[in-house]
């Protein structure tokens, strides 16, 4: 789960790493007010939503306005933040259609000498989570490790206790700092560490990690993730929630305990088991096909989440056929087929429907789907399949 | 032959008094007592609590250790909810189990990271979480898995995947062909068991005579144990790898299944595995011929 700047700082600064002191508005007045509020010279007005990259981005309403500036009266703070909000900026992550914003981040200058990367992930080789630093703070850590891998240091974090205080200090000097700033680092590292522990987060990211003038450190932007799977842990997290920032389909699906991603093609793909719904998008581009979408209906694959499913697939305007594959095997095939009879009917198909289906009861199944009467068309196996629905388009 | 399930394989459920965890219990006992009448080889569960009682002829205890010293139990099949897994597999290995197949999914990636380190030095191996478990046909099966589609054979099956495995298997059967023993690993970012350690019991199985080798996009598991065919593999290897179409930065079902920073895809796997001599399908549809063309090099 992706949360936002602010609330990744707000939890930041409740877990004792040092922030910016920022305020939360959604319309331009309130912007002009936080200003006056935080009292310095200058502000930042920053964009909130769920991607990087906002500094270069521009808005589509507004082609010269960046979704981070730098703002030195509280007018000038109204102004950018009526050119924000409501509307659409697009930035490399963002894709072509961009994201609304209806959040804006006001917070108080810093004095920046020095600018660092931090980030923590799991790394799955070493089996735990690993510290990752950079002297080159403000840009993507990808594109440094595919530049200039030298420049990030790795440590591995203890999963029980966290980050040593040796391996701090270690740390700030290989990244150049001196005096102050290293014993900040011996706090403030362990701090960030513990954080991302302590709530099972799957990405925790400072970048840049700002060092002042003189010797502080402080989080001028924060990334952060969770695990989804750890989110019995953490109910409260449920409110950081913001729906407005995923695809309406894909949370839909997820309710219906469907696990469903949206694609650009226009043949929709209903399949048991997530290694074989992946091996059928690919299979449908090996004959000439694009899908529509990944999506495993689970083991279970009852009435009910196949007529969900079935929804979900054909809300998408693109979708021209759909492609239903499943392997039974403790779930029988002929259940599976009365799921989808009983689907088909409530649903009104008005797109071709191949079926592909292989495991316990096979004989059966098709049988039934022969003598259903229903415009399903049926496919021997996987290769047939593909052909049959790839086919459908040509027609 | 066989790799980590054979006839002295006795298992205990974890978590046998849940519906899932009792109906596969069921499942698995059944294929058991097909493939070897007369044997016990599920001889019973483990659920706090419930010990002394019994649930549709499986022996109930309250801790892992009781049951073994009851039982004699040397694995367990764990279906415990998510929150309790990593607890679960500690105890196991705790108390002596040398296999643990972790079937839950849904495990937090950081219990995995305190489980692994729980687990390094301790003479205990798990599989999972997160998979459909461990098959050796004819002998036993402990897992999720269809029993009836598999057939005793030669050919080693390592997979991230639960209905794909099942897709080879039977590919694998309309051949001809069947299995020493299938194994799914789990599409979880941190596993127990990865390809490289049953690539290489799989060397050193005489019952096996190829491997078949099913990845998906996510980390790098695949092109290490592509680097490991390449330097110590000297059976055949076929593969297949999901996911060439999968977007960047979406998840796939599996919580690993997922491409972060421009790696993990499935061209940078399929490339690896072929440079290490493995006969990679290019269809889903494919992976049974790719084993027979592995074997025909």
């Amino acid at each position: 789960m992706k949360i936002h700047e602010y609330q990744a700082k707000q939890l930041l600064s409740e877990a004792g790493v040092p922030v910016p002191r920022g305020i939360v508005v959604k319309s331009a007045d309130e912007a002009a007010k936080a200003f006056e509020e935080l009292g310095g010279a200058i502000a930042v007005v920053k964009t909130q939503i769920h991607a990087g990259g906002r500094g270069k981005g521009r808005f589509k309403e507004h082609p010269d306005q960046p979704g981070v500036v730098l703002v030195k009266s509280a007018d000038e703070a109204r102004e950018n933040a009526s050119r924000m909000l409501g509307n659409t900026l697009v930035t490399i992550q963002t894709g072509d259609e961009g994201k609304v914003v209806n959040t804006l981040l006001i917070e108080e200058g810093v004095d920046i000498q020095d600018e660092l990367y931090l980030g923590i992930v799991v790394d799955r080789e070493s089996g735990g989570p690993v510290l990752m630093a950079s002297s080159e703070g403000g840009m993507a850590i990808e594109e440094v490790a595919a530049e200039t891998p030298e420049k990030i240091f790795h440590e591995p974090i203890d999963g029980g206790y966290g980050l040593h205080p040796f391996q701090a200090t270690k740390l700030a000097f290989r990244l150049g700092m001196e005096g102050k700033a290293v014993r900040n680092a011996a706090r403030f590292l362990p701090q960030l560490c513990r954080f991302f522990l302590d709530n099972d987060c799957s990405l925790a990211e400072v970048n840049p990690l700002v060092v002042t003038g003189d010797g502080t450190l402080i989080a001028l932007d924060a990334k952060v993730s969770f695990d989804d799977n750890a989110m019995f842990r953490h109910k409260n997290f449920a409110e950081l929630r913001d729906l407005s920032e995923e695809d309406e389909a894909e949370v839909k699906a997820a309710d219906t305990g469907l696990s469903y991603v949206n694609l650009d093609g226009n043949i929709g793909c209903l399949v048991n088991g997530a290694g074989l719904a992946m091996s059928t998008m690919d299979l449908i581009k090996l004959h000439g096909g694009e899908p529509a979408n990944f999506l495993d209906v689970g083991g279970g694959a009852n009435a009910e989440q196949v007529t969900e499913a079935f929804r979900i697939i054909l809300s998408d305007d693109n979708v021209k056929a759909v492609l239903v594959n499943i392997f039974g095997g403790i779930m029988k095939c002929d259940t599976i087929v009365e799921a989808l009879l009983t689907a088909y009917d409530k649903i009104g198909f008005s797109v071709p429907l191949v079926v592909r289906l292989e495991g316990t009861n096979v004989e059966l199944a098709r049988k039934m789907l022969n003598e259903s009467g229903k415009d399903i068309i049926t496919a021997a196996d996987l290769t047939d399949a593909a052909k049959k629905v790839v086919g459908t388009l040509a027609q | 032959m066989s790799i980590l399930v054979n006839k002295d394989t006795r298992v205990i459920c974890q978590g046998i008094t849940g519906s899932v965890g009792l109906f596969h219990s069921q499942k698995c006992r059944e294929y058991a007592e097909e493939c070897q009448p007369g044997v016990n080889v599920f001889v019973g569960g483990v659920t706090p609590g419930k010990g002394g009682t019994e649930v549709d002829g499986f022996p109930v205890f309250n801790t892992v250790e009781e049951s073994i010293a009851a039982t004699g139990a040397n694995t367990s099949m764990i279906f415990v909810p998510p929150p309790f897994c990593a607890d679960a597999i500690m105890e196991a290995a705790d108390a002596g189990i040398e296999l643990i197949v972790a079937i839950t999914e849904g495990v937090p990636v950081l219990d995995m990271v305190r489980v692994e380190r729980y687990l390094a030095g301790k003479p205990v191996r798990l599989v999972g979480p997160n998979c459909p478990g461990v098959i050796t046909p004819g002998v036993a099966k402990i897992g999720i898995m269809p029993g009836y589609i598999h057939n005793p054979g030669t050919i080693g099956v390592i997979s991230k995947s639960g209905t794909l495995t099942y897709e080879a298997v039977w590919q694998l059967g309309n051949v001809g062909m069947g299995q020493s023993t299938a194994i799914g690993i789990g599409g979880d970012p941190i596993i127990g068991t990865n390809f490289i350690d049953l690539l290489e019991l799989y060397e050193n199985d005489p019952g096996t005579e190829a491997m078949l080798v099913i990845g998906e996009i996510g980390g790098n598991a695949e092109q290490q144990a592509a680097e490991y065919i390449k330097e110590r593999v000297t059976k055949p290897v076929a593969g297949f790898i999901a996911g060439v179409t999968a977007p960047p930065g979406k998840r796939m079902g599996h919580a690993g299944a997922i491409i972060s920073g421009g790696s993990g895809t499935a061209a940078e796997k399929i490339a690896a595995l072929e440079a290490a001599g493995v006969a990679v399908a290019e269809s889903p549809a494919d992976m049974g011929t790719a084993v027979q063309r592995a074997m025909a090099k």
